[in-house]
């Protein structure tokens, strides 16, 4: 399978990545890893007619401990992410999650900035996102990440905004994430994500909708003082997944209340 | 008219320069094969699940059906035709797949010994799950896999110098 023609362009420095997306108009691509767009193209569900590699920005590349923030530059590569010390020290579930996408030939090119700006709800970093209220900077403005995630694949981007950075406030507590899957590979049937912060505990969901969700009533129970199992049965509360090959509305809604008493119960420092 | 335009590209294939005129639309895994005419990288089920097409990009594993030629501009790329040694001499790890049976009809076995190398680059010494989930990214229809954990397991061995190559196992 051939990808469609497309023009292509290296940009060495985010204002010349600004000014190549604006030249070619709304139907360019940014390509980071191309672990998601490249298989589109190859089935042509994707033909844009041109191709900006960001690969070469160097300046995208970088995590720093900001105060009370980790600040991840959008072309670090899950493998990256995955081993990253200060990632592990301040963000382990992040670290952990890193593991738990695609495998190593994946993870050794795909970037968590594409992940984010290809919002996928069957992603991963997307629900750690929105449930840490993460915030993504770009070129032009700060997004967050509860508003970010519009609908399936779809964003507040514009078509010369490009993911720099994804922002996460440090969070060190009590943490898992549950990916359930028939194989390491694929993609989630239903994710779970817990985290113990300061303020209580996040609950996130990978799969369950258009976009990632946060379990706000789990939280709330729990900060109410039920128990994992009483607080994980309003996990599914609210949610209307769609089926798919993998899956039935009624299944996914069962995994995301079991899953998420499995991720309370499971998560550690 | 645009799209159609050539792109130079400059790429070290194990240890060889050369330079070609490719569009960007060429996945490397085609360059690989039809460009530079090394086959030995297999084309296996073209939506990047199965590994086949798996080679060493400045030493790290890619799958090369999911990466675009112009992407290899001023890299190293190793496929399976750079492991063994100019003399004919098998690589560990393709000396054992051999020892171990690690393949049946072989067309998923480039694949899984460049993923391999990767693997025992940064784990010397895998346990049978570290090779499971190292092995993640690739599939075999024919083996089961048990066969392809042994290979891997005993060319960490060899390569560990505690098996002479060739020594039956």
């Amino acid at each position: 399978m051939i990808p469609a023609a497309f023009e292509y362009a290296r940009a060495t420095s985010v204002a010349e990545a600004a000014s190549l997306l604006q030249q070619h108009g709304e139907d360019a691509k940014v390509l980071a890893g191309g672990q998601s767009l490249i298989p589109v193209m190859r089935l042509r569900l994707a033909q844009p007619s041109a191709l900006i590699d960001i690969n070469p920005i160097s300046e995208l590349r970088y995590v720093v401990a900001d105060g009370d923030r980790l600040r991840i530059g959008a072309l670090t590569r899950h493998v990256e992410i995955h081993s990253h010390p200060l990632i592990q020290q301040n963000l382990p579930l992040l670290a952990a999650v890193a593991l738990e996408v695609g495998d190593n030939q994946v993870r050794n090119l795909g970037t968590i900035g594409g992940v984010i700006a290809h919002a996928d709800s069957a992603g991963d970093y997307p629900t750690l996102a929105l449930m840490l209220d993460a915030e993504i900077v770009t070129n032009k403005r700060r997004h967050q990440a509860r508003d970010f995630f519009q609908d399936l694949f779809t964003t507040p981007l514009e078509a010369d905004e490009l993911v720099c950075e994804v922002s996460f406030p440090i969070s060190p507590g009590a943490h898992k994430y549950i990916k359930f899957r028939r194989r390491r590979f694929d993609w989630a049937i239903v994710g779970v994500a817990a985290q113990q912060t300061a303020q209580g505990w996040r609950v996130g969901l990978t799969n369950v909708g258009p976009t990632p969700m946060r379990a706000f009533a789990v939280e709330n129970a729990l900060a109410s003082g039920a128990s994992f199992a009483e607080a994980a049965e309003s996990a599914a509360d609210g949610l209307n997944p769609s089926s798919d090959i993998r899956a039935t509305p009624d299944y996914k809604r069962h995994l995301a209340r079991v899953l998420t008493r499995r991720a309370l119960e499971q998560a550690e420092a | 008219m645009e799209s159609r335009m050539k792109h130079r590209v400059k790429v070290s294939i194990n240890g060889k320069e050369r330079e070609d005129e490719v569009e960007a639309r060429l996945l490397l895994v085609h360059y690989l094969r039809d460009v530079a005419g090394l086959t030995g990288t297999h084309i296996g089920c073209d939506t990047s699940q199965c590994g086949a097409c798996t080679v060493l990009r400045d030493g790290e594993a890619i799958k090369s059906c999911t990466m675009f030629a112009v992407q290899a501009d001023g890299r190293q790329i190793k496929t399976i035709e750079g492991m063994a040694e100019s003399d004919g001499t098998l690589h560990p790890i393709q000396q054992a797949f051999w020892e171990e049976h690690g393949l049946q009809c072989g067309y998923c076995t480039p694949g899984f010994i460049m993923a391999a190398s990767y693997l025992l680059e940064h784990n010397p010494d895998p346990s049978d799950d570290e090779i499971r989930i190292g092995l993640e990214g690739n599939l075999c229809r024919c083996t089961g896999y048990v066969n392809i954990i042994n290979s891997v397991r005993t060319a960490a061995r060899i390569m560990r110098g505690e098996v002479p190559a060739g020594a039956e196992s």
